[in-house]
């Protein structure tokens, strides 16, 4: 039960941070100042606008579905809600660590699909019965070049289990139960000889320990950008034809759940990047030799030293991706429904094969 | 005629490359967002010269200066008016309501030295009609109605865009009518007498 208000409200702070750096960065990225009244620097305007979201009236359109319409933007939240379940925030810090946990975030995540497709059914509306189709069309697709690129960082690290894959980047590897004489190799290649397990650092993330993962991040990226229906794929709630795609009879609070599972969506692909690629909640500064940098800045596992560093490196992470997906928001234009499904049938599905081929002889060489 | 193939760059490496430089575009952009356009007049010489930053100007707080001699409201200085009605005569949008009051004696100069013989209990100008063509300006005989600078006067209510340039409180109105119409009447008597006696 604490771990979940904990996560739902450090949720809740992530995505109003995000909220108003969307509009900041979209501002300064179009030579324009953003929110300045509410607060200093406008910094108040998310919270804002939730208020003004919360006080609104609660509008069901007569000819609606209405059990639909009423439980949808229920069940998209606490879809991706759940999937927060098994991140692990710091080195001993995860709401449920169960060891099937890649698994269990690849099937709850799924089940948004079903609340989307409830919500533009419900509606009653032909632009939201659109932007649900594509929606689901887009996020079925997409969940196979990003379940391979998962798969391949699985076949690495050798684990369903989060937290388990968290330990092996980084130098506290031989802390984790069942890890104690597992040995991290530059490259992952025994062959080199050279011996990364206490150095830790950049050198043992997943994109370094095995740097055909920098290919399958990128394909996790792409398919994640798709997955929670971010530009440039954003054609299911393309605002310039289909006004807001599945949710544009929604208002008031309904809306601001539909809102807050959109961000939330984006934090947890960003997160789910970042703890299967990027080294987790692991310090990126290696060990040199006496200047041990990586233990300094991880802090001891179980005090709040290591507690504070831990979710500091995985939040900086996660929101240094964060900006990236807002970055190509404001960069890229928005791709046709037939470029969609090239990049991903023909694209990124075939190299995201390939890459699961590779990582499992690269599995080989490391052991 | 000629047919000619366009040849399209294409390929993985282009793509990436265009991609790239899309980012490094808005990268640019955001990295500038620390420079920020300077309210400055149009004659600085930084005025055409800030190509970067942010172009938004938080307006009430930060305003482009305008021209000393911008010609936006209007005003009568109530002081320099004849009350000649020529400005309300040549309005396109009639937005001028002048009254006129004989006076019964010279009130006074105006500051060029033409003699006033009128009082305007009611000199109203609707802004909100007003299309500042500048023709009342340029036919004022003493100059007293101006154009000024001043162009942020918006109000809620419509009615508080009637400006009211009359220096007459209604009392003092009805007061010269009254003085007005004493003498008008005096001097009918006067005549009415003037005749009588010629009749005689």
């Amino acid at each position: 039960m604490l771990a979940f208000v904990l996560t739902l409200v450090l949720l809740l702070s992530i995505v109003i941070v995000l909220a108003y750096a969307e509009r900041k960065v979209a501002a300064f990225m179009q030579d324009r100042l953003g929110p300045t009244e509410a607060g200093p620097y406008g910094s108040l305007q998310s919270v804002l606008d939730v208020l003004k979201l919360l006080q609104k009236e609660d509008i069901v359109p007569a000819a609606a579905d209405k059990n639909l319409f009423k439980l949808a933007p229920i069940l998209i939240f606490a879809a991706v809600f759940a999937g927060f379940a098994v991140i692990p925030f710091t080195p001993d810090l995860v709401p449920a660590g169960i060891g099937i946990g890649v698994f269990y975030l690849l099937a709850i995540i799924s089940l948004d699909v079903v609340g989307l497709l409830m919500a533009g059914w419900g509606s009653n509306n032909k632009y939201a019965m659109l932007g649900a189709m594509r929606s689901v069309a887009q996020i079925v697709s997409y969940e196979i070049p990003a379940g391979l690129a998962i798969l391949s960082a699985v076949m690495i690290c050798q684990s369903l289990d989060f937290q388990e894959i968290s330990y092996q980047q980084g130098a506290l590897m031989n802390r984790f139960p069942g890890l104690e004489f597992e040995m991290n190799w530059l490259f992952g290649i025994e062959a080199l000889g050279i011996n990364t397990t206490t150095i830790g650092g950049i050198t043992t993330w997943n994109i370094f320990r095995a740097p055909i993962l920098l290919i399958s991040f990128i394909i996790y990226f792409i398919a994640s950008l798709a997955e929670s229906n971010r530009a440039p794929f954003d054609i299911p709630e393309a605002e310039s034809e289909l006004v807001a795609g599945f949710h544009v009879e929604y208002s008031g609070f309904r809306f601001a759940i539909l809102f807050l599972a959109e961000y939330s969506m984006m934090v947890l692909v960003c997160l789910v990047a970042v703890i299967l690629f990027l080294g987790s909640w692991n310090t990126p500064l290696p060990n040199i030799g006496p200047v041990s940098l990586a233990y300094w800045t991880t802090g001891t596992v179980g005090e709040l030293s290591g507690i504070l560093w831990g979710g500091f490196w995985l939040l900086s992470k996660t929101f240094v991706l964060l900006f990236l997906q807002l970055q190509i928001r404001w960069t890229y234009p928005r791709l046709r429904v037939d470029q969609l499904m090239h990049l991903c049938w023909k694209v990124l599905t075939p190299i995201a094969l390939g890459v699961v081929l590779i990582a499992g002889i690269w599995r080989l060489l490391m052991i | 005629m000629e047919t000619k193939t366009i040849k399209h760059k294409s390929g993985f490496w282009f793509a990436v490359r265009s991609l790239i430089s899309g980012l490094r575009l808005t990268w640019k952009h955001f990295w500038n967002a620390k420079n920020r356009r300077t309210p400055e007049y149009v004659t600085d010489k930084n005025y055409f010269n800030q190509p970067e930053g942010l172009v938004t100007l938080t307006y009430p707080y930060e305003a482009i200066p305008v021209p000393d001699n911008g010609r936006y409201r209007l005003h009568n200085e109530i002081d320099d008016c004849i009350v000649c009605d020529l400005c309300a005569k040549i309005c396109p949008v009639n937005c001028i309501t002048i009254e006129s009051v004989k006076a019964t004696e010279e009130i006074g100069l105006t500051s060029d030295g033409t003699k006033k013989r009128l009082y305007a209990p009611v000199f109203d100008i609707d802004m909100a009609k007003c299309c500042y063509c500048g023709l009342c300006t340029t036919v004022c005989p003493t100059d007293c109605l101006t154009m000024t600078p001043v162009y942020d006067f918006a109000e809620v209510d419509i009615k508080n865009m009637i400006y009211h340039f009359t220096d007459l409180s209604p009392e003092q109105a009805e007061e010269k009518k009254e003085l007005l119409a004493k003498q008008q009447e005096e001097m009918a008597a006067a005549k009415a007498a003037a005749l009588a006696a010629r009749k005689q």
